[in-house]
């Protein structure tokens, strides 16, 4: 699709991720997970990781609905942070999230754009009370 | 009442002239393409009237109120007032002193639900909400509620979006105290009927409180032959400046209240022991008020009766039939609410694979203003079963050609999500 200067927003790798996401659905071995929403637009995120004894992020999914900035957002985050280490992730902050969502965003719409980025944030400090003691202790070292 | 019969009656305005009294409507006001303001529900704009109006006060008039014994103290006093005698007549109360300016709905709202529910409401007694509430008729209420052991009731909707009066009717008991509820709603656009409302509330021995901030500004509103006991409204959805509001109340019930925010103005006398409250309407505007606003409030009523509350209620009914028309013919798009005879000014809608915010975010690259989101009305989101909406809502400037864009407008967007 042929997209003009004021569309940058919807630009294609954003529609992309929104149109065919990486990774929507459940991780198959999640050892954390956080869920939360932006209640003004009713826009919600699940984050799921896989992380390893070592403290690295193995897979990571999300699933949740909303806006095409908060579900592309999500889609990129996750596939971002596979394969980084945990300490990594703790450190990437809104701006550098801003940066790899790329469009340029109005305040209002960089809440939905953050969404996932305060989800994986919890994630990271939610080990699922089922997973294994190696894996909640990394996560809380 | 049928509004469509009321609406083919009523004398017709010109939207294309009216506009001209609006600066921010002019071509090349703000940046961006030709704007199409449909987000009037939210707040509408200001005419040049009420802008010059209010640049008058300050210029020439400006004095605080009720206080100085000079020259401009007691001009601007005198205008303060006036603005309330405005009010009086716009909403057709009793007496001047049963107008009490407020910042808006909201805080009338709370006036009304600290004031009156602190010193009347009981453990166990009720009061009657509707799924189709504001949260500013909502959460003042559930405060109330949980300070005094009240318990709030919730009237249901029908499937098509209007309060189920059956269903009221059952809920309305002997420990029914208040019936809390909006003229219009301010997603679905419902015109409740609150005449047949206030008839079976004061049956059952219970007062009716009524946030009309979505009806004061688009119909003509009489409180003595509505019946309501409270009546709240906002200055900046009906032309007039943000930061004042009105809460009309029988005067019955304000002499007997307890006074809501204590501070200059309200008082009669302090000593070190106590005060003694002032007379009405001062007894509730504690502090100093709102006075160039109350001024800007009492121009814009001054506009739109000039223009016609009558004529604006027909003029939106037909932007509403419009609406309807038009978007009901995109494919993938649900209008939420009744059909539009049952409707005021306002059209709310979903569309299949298109998000509210990036409607309104592709609406707005076309230079069209609408919201997107709950509305300040989670409850009924939640009833309905979806996150948000995107609202368009009218106002007296308004065009036929406005609608048509907005429907334009929707089509290109959903074409544009669903081709990929």
């Amino acid at each position: 699709m042929r997209l003009d200067d004021r569309d940058d927003i919807y630009q294609d790798h954003v529609l992309a991720h929104y149109e065919e996401p990486f990774h929507r659905g459940h991780c198959p071995r999640a050892t954390h997970a956080h869920e939360d929403d932006n209640p003004l637009c009713g826009d919600r995120v699940r984050i799921e990781l896989e992380v390893d004894d070592a403290g690295q992020v193995q897979s990571a999914y999300f699933d949740g609905q909303g806006c095409c900035i908060s579900q592309a957002a999500a889609s990129m985050l996750c596939e971002r942070c596979e394969g980084c280490h945990i300490d990594e992730l703790r450190k990437f902050t809104a701006p550098e999230m801003l940066k790899l969502f790329g469009a340029p965003l109005t305040p209002n719409r960089q809440k939905c754009c953050l969404l996932g980025w305060r989800v994986i944030q919890s994630a990271l400090f939610s080990p699922l009370a089922a997973s294994s003691e190696s894996a909640s202790e990394q996560a809380s070292a | 009442m049928n509004a469509l019969r009321s609406a083919a009656a009523a004398p017709l305005l010109d939207p294309l002239a009216l506009r001209a009294d609006f600066p921010i409507l002019q071509p090349g006001a703000s940046p961006g393409p030709e704007l199409v303001f449909l987000d009037n529900g939210a707040s509408t704009q200001r005419p040049r009237q009420v802008l010059d109006a209010m640049t008058r006060v300050y210029e020439h008039s400006y004095a605080n109120v009720h206080r100085g014994i000079h020259r401009l103290s007691e001009e601007c006093t005198e205008l303060y007032e006036q603005a309330r005698g405005r009010v009086q007549r716009f909403v057709n109360a009793a007496e001047r002193e049963e107008i009490i300016f407020t910042r808006g709905t909201t805080e009338s709202l709370n006036l009304v639900a600290r004031s009156w529910g602190e010193v009347n409401l009981r453990p166990g007694d009720e009061i009657l909400l509707t799924l189709l509430e504001h949260h500013a008729n909502i959460v003042p209420w559930q405060q109330a509620a949980a300070r005094t052991g009240a318990v709030i009731r919730w009237v249901p909707l029908t499937d098509d979006g209007r309060l189920d009066l059956a269903k009221f009717s059952e809920l309305l008991g002997p420990r029914t105290r208040l019936v809390a509820v909006a003229a219009i709603s301010n997603v679905l656009g419902t015109v409740n009927p609150l005449v047949e409302i206030a008839r079976q509330t004061h049956a059952a021995g219970a007062l009716l409180a009524v946030d009309a901030a979505q009806s004061v500004p688009h119909m003509l509103t009489d409180v003595q032959e509505l019946g309501a006991d409270f009546l709240a409204c906002s200055g900046h959805k009906m032309l007039g400046p943000t930061g004042i509001g009105v809460l009309y109340a029988r005067r019955a019930l304000l002499e007997a209240m307890p006074p809501f925010l204590g501070g200059g103005s309200m008082i009669r006398r302090v000593t070190l022991e106590g005060f003694e409250p002032a007379e009405l309407p001062s007894k509730f505007e504690a502090g100093t008020p709102p006075i160039v606003e109350a001024i800007g409030l009492g121009a814009a009523i001054e506009y739109l009766e000039r223009v016609g509350l009558a004529a604006i209620h027909a003029h939106e009914l037909r932007l509403t039939q419009e609406a309807h028309a038009l978007l009901g013919q995109i494919e993938g798009l649900r209008i939420l609410g009744p059909a539009p005879e049952h409707k005021g000014g306002i059209v709310s809608f979903v569309v299949d694979g298109l998000h509210p915010h990036d409607a309104a975010q592709l609406l707005d690259r076309d230079g069209i203003a609408v919201r997107a989101g709950h509305h300040c009305a989670m409850p009924l989101h939640q009833h309905l079963g979806i996150p948000a909406s995107t609202r368009a809502s009218f106002y007296l400037y308004n065009t036929l050609d406005e609608v048509a864009r907005l429907a334009a407008s929707i089509a290109a967007a959903r074409a544009r999500f669903k081709r990929r």
